[in-house]
């Protein structure tokens, strides 16, 4: 391989070279950067990007640490110091991030290399990155689709070998979804295992930041460095960090998993129903047990969800109000059109439905009937889970009912794109750790190909049992390693343009 | 359970601080509405064994030592404010 190659090694592969000396943290950057340049303008992945800090950076990187002179692209959610943070939303459009979150702190402390900020369905609110108010991404597999979101800049990213690693941020599987139609991985770490300290707030009882990645086993890398308690956010939870690498391998004897009867009901793309139950059977032949479970309140999940979220966002953004930071508008008269205007001229049509929305059902006479109604529906939602966990390891699941869907096709639907929401939404309000692998291929007329994505939930605070699993399946099937057709013709013009160049590198 | 109250959106918007056009207005009230109907399931479930969760996670009475500790400076404080002038916001005027 040659160095225009490295955009397409995973972060395991990458580390190998690095620490070989083979390669240099800066000869990555260089690889990635021409790959960004290339491919980006069609896939919309990223909305800036800072070379020269990741030079610098570079030059000071300890490839010996645990994510060494690794570069990781970070959704435009989460604070970077010194780096835009602009939530996809025209309102922080000129906001620079004061300091680093937790998240990104410490995995600079780990030795990674944060260097670009990824786009995304703007404050999160959306499953397709159509709701970015900068440009919308578009999925690798097919541009004319979506990418799934709200983190579907970073999963574009990965798609496209645009990147090694990414953050996401999943409130309702808004790292797994996009994980899923982009066919790469994604992980949402348990409510509380991962600090939310510079992480702009959507809703707070349920956002939580992980790693999207190209395996198994590079979540597990990112998580090690992620996870753990932060004195700056309350809700983070004062528990021991288990190294996650240390139980992946493949046998799965003595595991057992459930499929809720519930998530196999109508409305499940053919296909997306076919590659589940041909992974539950192939789990079989890898030593699990396969047996029915019951979570009987899933119908009620989406519900609860668009109460609780709207609700607890419509407080959060109450902060943009034009006076502090963000956009502010011009000479206004009086207060209320300072506030009214500057919201109104900020946040786009998905941000302001679901400001009028949690408005609603926070306000009084309502709160009863909508919000505090769906904070005990959440309770059973949980208890389902409970029950459901002391027979089983872990669920299995589609991740999202249908593969990537057409540019354009929900976006004048909200509650039929809520609705697909129905098997990652439950894992949030129950506070549940969960992960998407690729685990096939949906067959389009026109001999288009687009990733499936299976999900793994797992208890509160065992991510090991799903990454073991997740790693299991994965390592004994192939589709983790397919590439996008973009993807291929971009890494073969590359080669093509470096050959005179060439400089082989052991892999 | 009573049936869903008619969302008035012209009057959480003003609730919300948030102007919105005459057609968003219009676009929001068939949207929401349609979403309210659809939260009319909520009180289906039994919930009368239920206390209101806040959080899936029991937390309970997080506290920290008071102690000062060096942030950030009024300069860095200003640095992404839309108007500031002589250190300090700006702000639209709020009296007469």
């Amino acid at each position: 391989m040659t160095l225009s190659d490295l955009p397409a090694l995973n972060v395991a592969e990458l580390q190998v070279l690095l620490r070989r000396r083979e390669v240099s943290p800066r000869e990555v950057l260089e690889a990635l950067q021409k790959r960004i340049e290339e491919i980006d303008p069609q896939i919309g992945a990223y909305l800036s990007i800072d070379f020269e800090d990741a030079f610098r950076q570079a030059e000071t990187a300890d490839v010996n640490l645990p994510l060494g002179g690794v570069p990781i692209a970070i959704k435009d959610m989460i604070s970077v110091a010194g780096q835009p943070c602009t939530c996809g939303s025209k309102i922080l459009r000129n906001y620079r991030a004061l300091y680093d979150a937790t998240v990104v702190r410490k995995l600079r402390a780990a030795g990674a290399i944060p260097f670009g900020k990824t786009n995304m369905d703007e404050f999160a609110m959306g499953s397709s990155t159509e709701n970015s108010n900068v440009r919308p991404a578009r999925n690798p597999w097919d541009v004319t689709r979506v990418p799934g979101g709200s983190s579907g800049g970073s999963a574009a990213a990965l798609a496209a070998g645009e990147a090694f690693a990414a953050l996401g941020t999943d409130t309702g599987g808004s790292i797994r979804q996009p994980a899923a139609l982009s066919g790469v991985v994604g992980l949402k770490p348990s409510y509380g295992r991962v600090s939310r300290f510079g992480v702009v707030a959507f809703a707070s009882s349920l956002d939580q930041a992980g790693p999207l990645t190209k395996t198994v086993r590079d979540a597990a890398l990112l998580l090690n460095a992620m996870a753990g308690h932060d004195p700056r956010d309350s809700t983070c939870l004062n528990e021991s960090v288990p190294d996650y690498t240390r139980r992946l391998g493949r046998d799965l004897k003595g595991v057992r998993l459930g499929l809720p009867r519930e998530y196999l009901v109508d409305g499940i793309d053919r296909q997306v129903r076919a590659a589940i139950d041909a992974a539950a059977a192939y789990f079989q032949s890898l030593g699990a047990e396969v047996v029915d479970v019951s979570l009987p309140h899933t119908d009620y999940a989406v519900a609860a969800y668009y109460m609780i979220a709207s609700g607890e966002a419509s407080a959060n953004l109450a902060r943009f109000d034009g006076v502090r930071y963000g956009h502010r508008a011009e000479k206004a008269q009086n207060l209320f059109e300072h506030y009214g205007r500057t919201r109104e001229e900020g946040f786009g049509p998905e941000v302001k439905r679901r400001i009028i929305l949690g408005t609603y059902v926070l306000s009084s006479g309502y709160y009863e009937a909508y919000y505090d109604r769906a904070q005990k529906v959440r309770e059973l939602i949980r208890r389902d889970f409970a029950q459901a966990f002391e027979k089983v390891d872990a669920l299995i699941s589609p991740t999202s009912p249908e593969p990537a869907f057409p540019v354009g096709e929900r976006s004048a639907d909200p509650l039929r794109m809520y609705l697909a929401d129905v098997f990652t939404i439950a894992a949030n309000l129950a506070g549940i750790c969960g992960i998407s692998v690729p685990c096939g291929f949906a067959q389009m007329e026109g001999g288009t190909r687009l990733p499936i994505g299976m999900q793994l939930l797992g208890k509160a605070l065992d991510e090991e049992s799903i990454l073991r699993i997740a790693h299991a399946y994965e390592q004994s099937t192939t589709w983790h390693k397919e590439r996008p057709p973009l993807a291929e013709n971009a890494h073969a013009s590359a080669a093509a343009a470096a050959s005179a160049a060439r400089r082989p590198i052991q892999l | 359970m009573p049936e869903p109250a008619e969302i008035d959106v012209a009057h959480v918007a003003r609730l919300a601080r948030l102007n919105l056009t005459e057609e968003e207005t219009t676009l929001f009230q068939t949207q929401l509405q349609r979403v309210l109907e659809y939260a009319a399931k909520l009180q289906e479930p039994d919930t009368s064994q239920v206390e209101t969760a806040a959080h899936a996670v029991p937390l309970f009475n997080v506290f920290r030592e008071d102690e000062p500790r060096a942030w950030f400076t009024a300069e860095e404080s200003l640095s992404n404010a839309p108007h500031q002038a002589n250190g300090l916001f700006v702000v639209t005027k709020v009296v007469e």
